[in-house]
């Protein structure tokens, strides 16, 4: 079977770009990647992101940034799956490039969140959550994350300040990240003075949005280029995985279980043929606390009611057995939307490479991404290993 | 717009010019903010922007309150109002969209009709570029003396962030020539560029606002450019005043361009009123400074830098004279309108301000 490569990389700061508009700001990680990947030319692009529609009136983006990146005339389009866009363009990048139809893929994810303020944000938000159902009675995507934690902390005695472990670790791990939006440790005082936003999610608990732009070439190993340093470490994609749950919370067998994230994981690690316990670090998708705890749970990594704990005993650090969001997550990179997806794969690159600076994990062979929709209504999960 | 790469050159006019008479006013009602968080968050007293804000009375608006400001500037002055040759109020709520203020309360004052007289608008900034235009007006030998005045009554959207703060407040200053004045003004600079973080449509009730737009781009950098500017050109720094007064439109904003700029709490302690009656939009930063000018001494350095969206900000370098001493106390101190208070609920005050929907 032939290896698909990451073959380039690049990505834009995450923050209020207020003087960037979408296009220059996918360029710029467009441009960084076709660079990184060292003269590749692609013959398909496939683009991550879930708002432009909504908030910067834009949507055809695969026809748009293929023109404003100079590839006029290339395959193009737009994966949309919520908030784990950029998972599912990364997916489509890599069944591309393996199905042996496209012989370069460039995946890059976009979002731009703060063009715009106040309600019309939160409502194009909630257009990842069932309109006719949850979204008309007003609940938002923090409204769902508040509900799952209050109810997880009910079942499992959760006391006051549980949660604060992922906080706490995202931003430690974020002030060696470049690229993250904020690039400071923050002390348990901080949580536990935090404003609420929906109890029991405090400012801490929940991902700042953000705009940014992550992109990525992929290839097979026999195409990289004949300059390719052999020095250059390889890194692969082991498997990729796309599992979808009931959209509405209230049609979940168990609220406290994310099902996508289980069966795409399980599907994800027989694909790489590797276990759990071969995973060096995990990017989960931390657009709330409860989320990540949740994903370690349903992925395996923890027992149902102990996730939070792996946060507050430091199981989740980078010296740890199992290093979690290791440059930042979407707590301290900042939530750039569609293009998350893109970023860990481009982290975990990074990882892989050996050039993650202040952020690196020792030895970092296997890595794990996980890409959610909502509260995993949508679950896109690759594995990423070193040659 | 483009900002020229040599350092621009400074307004000054012709002939020397200053404040020759001062006059605040603030209206007695008070809104808690625990009230307006009471209302609308349960409560939430954590990280309020402002203690309470001022509000205007039934019978107040931007003309009322502005004969009093400026009845309490021409007692200062010691000059008669005939002498007025120009009567300009800058507001972002005039009473009329068409028809100026400032003709109402030129006559109100007892002004004669051989005045230029007209109303200005630059958002929270209103009042400070007519002081500019009576910089040039009375510098130039046109007039000997011009009364501006800088008054609000900003109305805030129910539910609003800037429900907490915005106010009803100003001041009045007559611009005459320096060797009447009690301050003179040394050079300006005015700095302006395109940024939208605040509006109000034509039609629209309440403005708009960009929320984290208003901070950097908007409000510190203009209010920094400005000042800094001013100061480099004159070859000073922020240990060259005595006292300094920006634009308030809460209590962190001021404080936290104050530390930009290199002054210390102390510097602006006398001129910071947001605290206790919120933001006075075209009245804040000029309110602030008659709060100083009332305990200023002779020969006391003060920077002024007001901040209006949309967005700009001027800058001005004064000097207070020896003619202070004498004229402060000529009419009631800022701290006098401060301590004149009756506290109100939302319920009153949203009776007051109109919000209440009676057809």
């Amino acid at each position: 079977m032939t290896d698909i490569i990451i073959a380039g990389i690049g990505q834009t700061d995450v923050g209020e770009h207020w003087d960037i508009g979408l296009r220059e700001l996918a360029f710029t990680a467009i441009e960084a990647a076709l660079q990184d990947a060292g003269g590749l030319k692609p013959q398909a692009m496939y683009v991550g992101n879930m708002l432009a529609p909504n908030l910067s009136h834009q949507s055809h983006l695969g026809a748009l940034l293929a023109d404003f990146a100079g590839l006029t005339g290339i395959e193009a389009a737009t994966l949309e799956a919520a908030g784990a866009s950029g998972g599912a363009a990364l997916r489509q990048g890599y069944l591309a490039v393996k199905s042996g139809l496209v012989d370069v893929a460039l995946v890059v994810g976009v979002e731009k969140m703060t063009d715009q303020v106040g309600a019309g944000v939160e409502e194009a938000l909630a257009t990842a959550a069932d309109s006719d159902f949850e979204s008309v009675q007003g609940l938002t995507p923090s409204a769902q994350a508040a509900l799952l934690m209050q109810r997880y902390m009910f079942e499992y005695n959760v006391p006051a300040n549980g949660f604060a472990g992922f906080a706490l670790t995202a931003h430690a791990n974020g002030a060696g990240n470049p690229h993250a939006m904020f690039r400071k440790a923050i002390k348990p005082e901080t949580y536990q003075k935090a404003e609420p936003i929906t109890p029991p999610l405090n400012m801490f608990d929940a991902a700042p949005n953000a705009d940014g732009a992550a992109a990525l070439v992929l290839t097979r190993r026999d195409l990289l280029p004949a300059d390719w340093p052999a020095s250059r470490p390889l890194v692969k994609v082991a498997a990729s995985a796309n599992a979808s749950d009931t959209l509405a919370l209230h049609d979940r067998k168990d609220p406290l279980f994310f099902e996508a994230v289980y069966l795409a994981t399980r599907r994800a690690i027989k694909q790489a043929g590797i276990t759990l316990d071969q995973i060096d670090f995990l990017e989960y998708h931390d657009a709330f606390s409860i989320y990540a705890a949740l994903s370690l749970e349903s992925g395996g990594f923890a027992i149902r009611g102990a996730g939070w704990k792996m946060a507050a005993e430091g199981r989740i650090s980078l010296t740890s057995n199992l290093p979690c969001v290791t440059m930042g997550g979407l707590k301290a990179r900042g939530f750039a939307g569609g293009a998350t997806g893109v970023y860990q794969a481009v982290e975990a690159t990074t990882q892989l490479r050996g050039l993650a600076g202040a952020c690196q994990v020792k030895d970092a062979r296997v890595g794990m991404i996980q890409s959610l929709g909502g509260p995993a209504s949508t679950a896109v999960v690759h594995i990423l290993t070193r040659l | 717009m483009t900002t020229p790469t040599s350092s621009p050159s400074l307004l000054k006019p012709s002939r020397p010019v200053g404040f020759i008479g001062y006059g605040a006013y603030v209206p007695r009602y008070r809104l808690p903010a625990r009230e307006v968080a009471r209302v609308w968050t349960g409560g939430r007293v954590a990280g309020l922007p402002v203690k309470e804000k001022a509000v205007p009375g039934f019978d107040e608006d931007v003309i009322t309150m502005s004969i009093e400001a400026a009845k309490n500037a021409l007692a200062r002055a010691g000059i008669s109002p005939t002498e007025l040759r120009a009567v300009w109020i800058g507001s972002e709520s005039h009473p009329y969209a068409v028809k100026p203020s400032s003709t109402v309360v030129a006559e109100a004052i007892g002004a004669s009709a051989n005045i230029q007289a007209g109303d200005w608008e630059f958002a929270c900034k209103a009042g400070t570029e007519a002081i500019v235009a009576a910089m040039g007006f009375v510098g130039s030998k046109m007039a000997d003396y011009a009364l501006v005045i800088g008054m609000d009554t900003a109305q805030g959207k129910p539910g609003d962030a800037l429900e907490y703060t915005a106010a009803a407040g100003g001041a009045a200053y007559i611009i005459g020539p320096a060797e009447n004045a009690l301050v003179i003004i040394n050079a300006s600079y005015s700095y302006v560029t395109d940024t939208p973080d605040f509006w109000r449509r034509e039609y629209q009730k309440y403005p708009e606002h960009g929320v984290r737009f208003t901070g950097e781009p908007a409000y510190f950098h203009h209010i920094t450019t400005s000042a800094k500017t001013l100061m480099e050109t004159l070859g000073v720094t922020a240990k060259d005043y005595k006292w300094a007064v920006f634009h308030q439109p809460n209590t962190k904003f001021p404080q936290r361009a104050a530390q930009m700029l290199g002054f210390t709490p102390e510097q602006i302690a006398p001129g910071l009123l947001v605290p206790v009656i919120g933001n006075t939009y075209s009245g804040s930063s000029i309110l602030g400074l008659t709060a100083i000018l009332d305990i200023a001494q002779p020969g006391d350095r003060i920077l002024l830098a007001s901040f209006g969206s949309g967005a700009g900000s001027d800058a001005f370098d004064l000097t207070v004279t020896d003619r202070i001493t004498e004229r402060q106390g000529k009419a009631l101190k800022t701290q006098d309108y401060i301590a004149r208070r009756t506290e109100i609920d939302y319920a009153i005050y949203a009776r007051m301000r109109g919000i209440i929907t009676m057809k």
